[in-house]
């Protein structure tokens, strides 16, 4: 008989994706065996790691309660208004997603630190400064990060009310208070626990905002605890054990996320006003223009200031900035292309074993979302210490957990597609003998050029500006762009800071932009 | 010759059984009421619904078990018979070559199949530039360039209009007779089995039984038949 191509092309999907699944354990739950194997013994945790354990919750908490609550009135203003800008409004609230923590920690603190401009009005009225550093300044940093995506999962909820439930509600004579409880308050009942958890989550593996605003031993994440248990101490058995500690939050919070459907707020389908009848009374026109207005100068002002503050600076940048931006350049080109190939590879094959070992796959894909990159970092840290010196391997290893971390917003991105073109065009390949290479390059690739595209950008940004395990790698020499970034801000050389954030920003911004553009090319009919 | 022997297809609680056997070159049409299995039956014939019991053979090869790809067949389904973002050259010359690496022999073959079927000079165009007629024609193209000798037809043509399906169904039929090729086409028409195809499998409280002469059979009515056509 034959060779059949089907099932050559079959066993090569299984292949690689059973490789990829390997790979994910191994990130997931290998390195966190080496860290507990390794450790040469536990340490027992001190009170200052309780109190990095009550700090990582308390603020998690905080950041995702405040996120959601102020998203609820920013959204439904949104939502039931239209006016010029309002798209741009939107897709700038997409933006916090790319953007590198340092620099939005840059801009609020332009804004809100201790010459900040809030600061300055304070005391222009003679009154006391606003110490920004500690608890409030790490909710605000991931209240900045967070509100938005916040605001565009609960705009989804409100696009996906249909417009005619509210023309029956203006025949019936709704008002505002009516709207909201028969129509809103369903919605908001089925998201809210969903995208509480996704910001929870978040804000618990928070490593690059504490590192900058949280001040001392008072305000320290896990993740930062498990860093200087590393970097500074040199303790092996309590980076081990706080690394445990993590594993089990990040655990417990992915287990109760496992059990709400978590929204991603990633997708379209918010560019739709609805024509509304219960909005015209004045005051509520000036509550929604006041909401929408003050959510907007709080994205805007910091990052304006990031670029006003920056660009005189960005021409007399030390050679050393544009060394760490190539790197940072090659790491993320080098994650995004692992993150795609891995993507796609366990797309593959979680469509090919059957729905019940599909979702299996899926889930193992997913898993990194409640994934501690700085655990992973200490895990592949320790496996790689016995055979060569890891920090020969810095660059490579941020890469490959970089593109771990990405690879959930990826797979969630093409994973529908490719389900969309397997029963639409799948029988139509099989039965023209389109197999393997071939399928994927006149196939699959065009028809998912779009969240291809998307998911590429998304995965190039987080890369270019993840600061993490990076720290834990790198020597003096070999940093990337937001390492380099960070040496210049605790240096208080905070001209070049300003450059480099510049320079940072607009890396992270232009790939994002090249890829999506690139996705959305040629029109595919 | 096309033989089925003893097959049952099972998908959840619906089966169908099959045992039939039809000569080469052949036009067959399968007709019976919606949901009967029609199209399951064609499925499996094309090996993308699996057999629980029972053979396909052709020309005494068998070839149950075998991806759709390996099997002597080309098949048209209702819908998705072109990829969207390929021109309509390229659509057509996958029929030749699931590589797009063409010859310029090759290339003169597609040509020519897009000749054949009234469409010289429309190459370029995409699926979306096309009237729905012209579609068809291109889906036939390829089926004249892959030169199978088994054509399966699942309603391809079932949302154009009257005339047009006439004409599509007759160009089906004269293709068929230049390549010798047998034609199995799914219809809920019955008219358009008395257009092209001499012979008639009826798929009715599943089994699937004939192929019956199809004037005697639409004259003489079976009681499943009658049923369906009213």
């Amino acid at each position: 008989m034959t060779r059949d191509p089907a099932r050559t092309a079959r066993a090569l999907v299984l292949l690689a994706g059973g490789g990829v699944a390997a790979w994910l354990l191994v990130l997931n739950f290998g390195a966190l065996l080496a860290v507990a194997w390794r450790a040469e013994g536990f340490t027992a945790l001190r009170g200052a790691d309780w109190a990095a354990v009550r700090f990582t919750l308390v603020q998690a908490l905080w950041s995702a309660a405040l996120s959601v609550l102020l998203a609820v009135p920013i959204a439904r203003a949104l939502a039931r208004r239209r006016f010029v800008g309002r798209d741009a409004l939107i897709m700038l609230m997409g933006a916090p997603f790319i953007l590198p923590t340092l620099v939005a920690v840059l801009g609020l603190l332009a804004v809100f630190g201790r010459a900040g401009l809030v600061n300055q009005g304070l005391e222009g009225l003679g009154l006391a400064r606003l110490n920004i550093f500690g608890l409030h300044g790490v909710v605000l940093a991931h209240v900045f990060y967070n509100l938005p995506l916040a605001t565009r999962i609960l705009l989804q909820g409100w696009a996906a009310i249909p417009a005619e439930r509210f023309r029956l509600g203006a025949s019936l004579g709704f008002g505002p208070r009516d709207t909201f409880r028969q129509l809103e308050w369903p919605m908001l009942r089925d998201l809210v626990p969903g995208a509480f958890l996704v910001i929870f989550l978040i804000c618990l593996t928070s490593f690059s905002v504490a590192l900058t605003m949280g001040g001392g031993p008072r305000a320290t994440t896990v993740e930062l605890a498990i860093y200087q248990a590393f970097r500074f101490d040199f303790d092996m058995g309590r980076a081990a054990m706080l690394a445990l500690v993590q594993f089990g939050l990040c655990a417990g919070a992915g287990v109760l996320a496992w059990r709400v459907a978590l929204p991603s707020g990633l997708g379209g389908g918010m560019d739709r006003p609805v024509l509304r009848f219960d909005t015209g009374a004045v005051c509520l026109r000036v509550w929604d223009g006041t909401l929408i207005v003050a959510g907007a100068l709080f994205l805007l002002v910091p990052l304006a200031l990031v670029v006003l503050r920056g660009a005189p600076h960005v021409t007399g940048l030390p050679p050393e900035v544009w060394q760490a931006a190539a790197r940072s350049l090659l790491v993320a080109l080098g994650a995004t292309g692992v993150t795609l190939a891995m993507t796609l590879a366990l797309a593959h094959a979680v469509l090919a074993v059957g729905p019940v070992r599909g979702a299996v796959l899926e889930w193992l894909g997913l898993a990194a979302l409640a994934a501690s990159p700085l655990v992973i970092g200490t895990g592949l840290y320790l496996l790689i210490r016995p055979l060569a010196n890891p920090r020969d391997f810095a660059l490579l290893v941020t890469m490959l957990v970089n593109a771990g971390m990405a690879l959930p917003f990826a797979l969630r991105l093409i994973l529908p597609g490719l389900r969309d073109v397997m029963a639409s065009q799948g029988r139509l390949a099989d039965s023209l003998g389109l197999h393997g290479w071939a399928r994927l390059r006149i196939v699959t690739l065009p028809r998912l050029r779009r969240p291809l595209g998307f998911a590429a950008g998304l995965t190039a940004a987080l890369s270019m500006g993840d600061l993490g395990v990076i720290m834990l790698f790198a020597e003096r020499e070999g940093a990337t762009l937001p390492m380099q970034l960070y040496r210049l801000m605790t240096a208080y050389r905070l001209d070049d800071a300003a450059g480099a954030a510049l320079v940072l920003l607009g890396a992270s911004l232009a790939l994002f932009w090249l890829f999506d553009r690139w996705g959305r090319g040629r029109a595919e009919a | 010759m096309l033989r089925l022997e003893d097959v049952t297809i099972l998908q959840d609680d619906f089966s169908l059984r099959a045992g039939l056997e039809v000569a080469r070159g052949a036009r067959v049409a399968v007709i019976g009421p919606s949901g009967a299995g029609k199209s399951t039956l064609l499925g499996a014939v094309a090996g993308f619904v699996p057999v629980a019991q029972g053979r396909i053979l052709w020309a005494g090869a068998e070839m149950t078990g075998q991806s759709p790809a390996m099997r002597p067949i080309s098949v048209l389904f209702q819908d998705n018979n072109l990829f969207p973002h390929l021109s309509a050259f390229d659509n057509v010359a996958l029929g030749l070559r699931p590589s797009l690496r063409l010859g310029v022999a090759e290339r003169a073959q597609v040509a020519a199949a897009l000749a054949r079927v009234g469409l010289e000079g429309l190459g370029t165009r995409r699926p979306a530039q096309l009237s729905g007629g012209q579609q068809s024609r291109v889906a036939l193209a390829r089926v004249v360039l892959q030169g199978k000798p088994l054509v399966l037809l699942d309603e391809p043509f079932s949302a154009l209009g009257p005339a047009l399906k006439v004409e599509m169904l007759h160009l089906v039929a004269e293709i068929c007779r230049e390549t010798g090729a047998t034609l199995l086409m799914v219809t809920h028409d019955i008219a358009d089995a008395r257009a092209i195809a001499d012979q008639t499998i009826l798929v009715a409280d599943g089994v699937a039984e004939g192929p019956f002469e199809t004037a005697q059979l639409l004259a003489n009515p079976p009681e499943a038949l009658r049923a369906y056509l009213g």
